[in-house]
């Protein structure tokens, strides 16, 4: 840093070093992006017993490299009765608050580029901002079926926001604080004394349930992507997109379903710490190994869903999120309460 | 303390060019040749019945306007929750008063058939 500040001065140098760091975050992220879409179709395609795409490449391992290649030289259509400025504006508006809110994610206690006080306040700020990529462009595109598809996953997106709230709400109440280094610290402190009994997982357990789900129906991941269900509105909210358009809506998914079990990881399962007891040596460090490990897990289990589930129906989809999340996330943000104020309280 | 909040600002930039580069890339290096087939809306092969700008379903509407109530209450609830060991006995009584009218509009819109999808 000092380096690179002595060659471009204090100012701009502070800029071009924050910017490598945004790199190393985003260059990755990109890489993993585009190598989950090809674990998705090889977990399911085991799952299904086929061997999924082996053709490109050793394993199929470089698929995402020709995806994205086809992608990129295919023509971006513009309909002719689309409001066309605001057609371009729908999918960077969704891939730049998934990207965005990696800025306060935490790797490692350390390792974290802003480590603000409101991390997860800013979250769940930039997060919300994705559904306007999804109405724009529905909105946009002048086609029944996106604007179908985007009210939908519009109407969709902000009922599972409120269960997730309440989510968040207990694991605020337990860690009492926003930072999000701060959560995780607070989960190697209880009696399990860093292990997996110490994380939010155990007494947080219906919270995580709620949290996970409500993850799988704010990404519009099957079973709850109605938006998109290819077998009655084609392809939901972004029919009319095609080329780099259209793929610029796949890594916005993609990249929202990594961040989703990037904060389930660090919320419920104890980030970066080791699920087995300090004493343990090696194995009861904690690291990004652990973090990175947990995210996949949560990743995998995405897929297990797609795999798993028929497509619900989109008056099942609001009744789950209305009439059973909300009910039971408010009496747990109750009980919680309860349960800290009691001599019982786990969280002193 | 501000500049915490810059590498956020600049993370924001790069998340927006990240969504405009590849967009600009696609436009400069595929083919454009429209047609007016190619440029119409799409509806299952058929020519456009009507204006897609349409009548739709005042349930979403409604969708809307309950998230918002309800997106309120959490942002209530975030500060509380965040302090609720230091407040105690007194600070969870006072929400616990507030959950329960929340509670009770909760109730009415049910009894209304607001959250009814039929």
């Amino acid at each position: 840093m000092e380096f690179i500040q002595g060659l471009l001065g204090e100012q701009a140098g502070l800029v071009v070093w924050t910017l490598l760091k945004i790199v190393a975050i985003v260059a990755p992220m990109m890489l993993a992006v585009a190598y989950l879409t090809l674990a998705e179709r090889k977990v399911i395609g085991y799952m299904q017993l086929r061997i999924g795409p082996n053709r490109v490449g050793p394993y199929g391992l470089l698929q995402p490299i020709a995806d994205g290649v086809k992608l990129l030289l295919k023509e971006i259509i513009l309909p002719a009765k689309s409001n066309k400025a605001l057609f371009i504006i729908g999918p960077i508006l969704s891939i730049a608050p998934a990207l965005a809110a990696w800025a306060v994610v935490p790797f490692t206690d350390t390792l974290v580029l802003a480590n603000i006080d409101a991390s997860l306040l800013y979250i769940m700020a930039v997060t919300s901002m994705g559904v306007y990529g999804v109405i724009i462009a529905g909105w946009a595109a002048n086609s029944k079926y996106s604007f179908l598809g985007a009210m939908r996953s519009a109407a969709q997106i902000v009922s599972y926001e409120i269960a997730m709230g309440f989510a968040l709400v207990t694991v605020l109440m337990v860690s009492g604080s926003l930072n999000l280094v701060e959560i995780v610290n607070q989960q190697g402190r209880g009696m399990g004394g860093g292990s997996i009994l110490s994380w939010n997982l155990i007494p947080l357990f219906p919270m995580f349930i709620v949290y996970l789900i409500a993850g799988v129906a704010e990404t519009n991941r099957a079973p709850f992507d109605v938006a998109e269900g290819e077998s009655e509105i084609v392809a939901g909210f972004h029919v009319e997109y095609s080329g780099m358009a259209f793929a610029v809506f796949f890594l916005a998914e993609y990249a929202n379903m990594i961040l989703i079990a990037a904060l389930t990881s660090l919320m419920f399962l104890g980030g970066w710490l080791s699920p087995f007891p300090a004493s343990w040596g090696l194995l009861g460090a904690s690291g990004f190994i652990w973090l990175a490990l947990k995210i996949s897990l949560v990743l995998f289990c995405f897929l297990w869903f797609r795999a798993t589930f028929p497509r619900y129906r989109y008056d099942q989809i609001m009744r789950l999120g209305w009439k059973v999340f909300i009910p039971v996330t408010l009496v747990w943000v109750v009980v919680v309460g309860a349960w800290m104020m009691s001599p019982l309280s786990l969280w002193q | 303390m501000l500049q915490n909040y810059f590498p956020i600002l600049l993370f924001v930039i790069v998340g927006l060019m990240v969504g405009v580069g590849p967009i600009v890339l696609g436009k400069l290096v595929s083919p454009n040749r429209p047609d007016p087939e190619k440029l119409s809306p799409y509806e299952c092969g058929f020519e456009a019945f009507e204006d897609t700008r349409m009548r739709f379903d005042v349930r979403y509407y409604l969708v809307a306007i309950l998230f918002i109530l309800f997106d309120l209450e959490i942002a209530f609830l975030f500060p509380w929750a965040v302090v609720l060991k230091e407040i105690g006995m007194f600070g969870f009584g006072a929400m616990l008063v507030f959950l329960a009218i929340l509670t009770i509009g909760f109730i009415y819109e049910w009894k209304k058939g607001a959250l009814e999808w039929e």
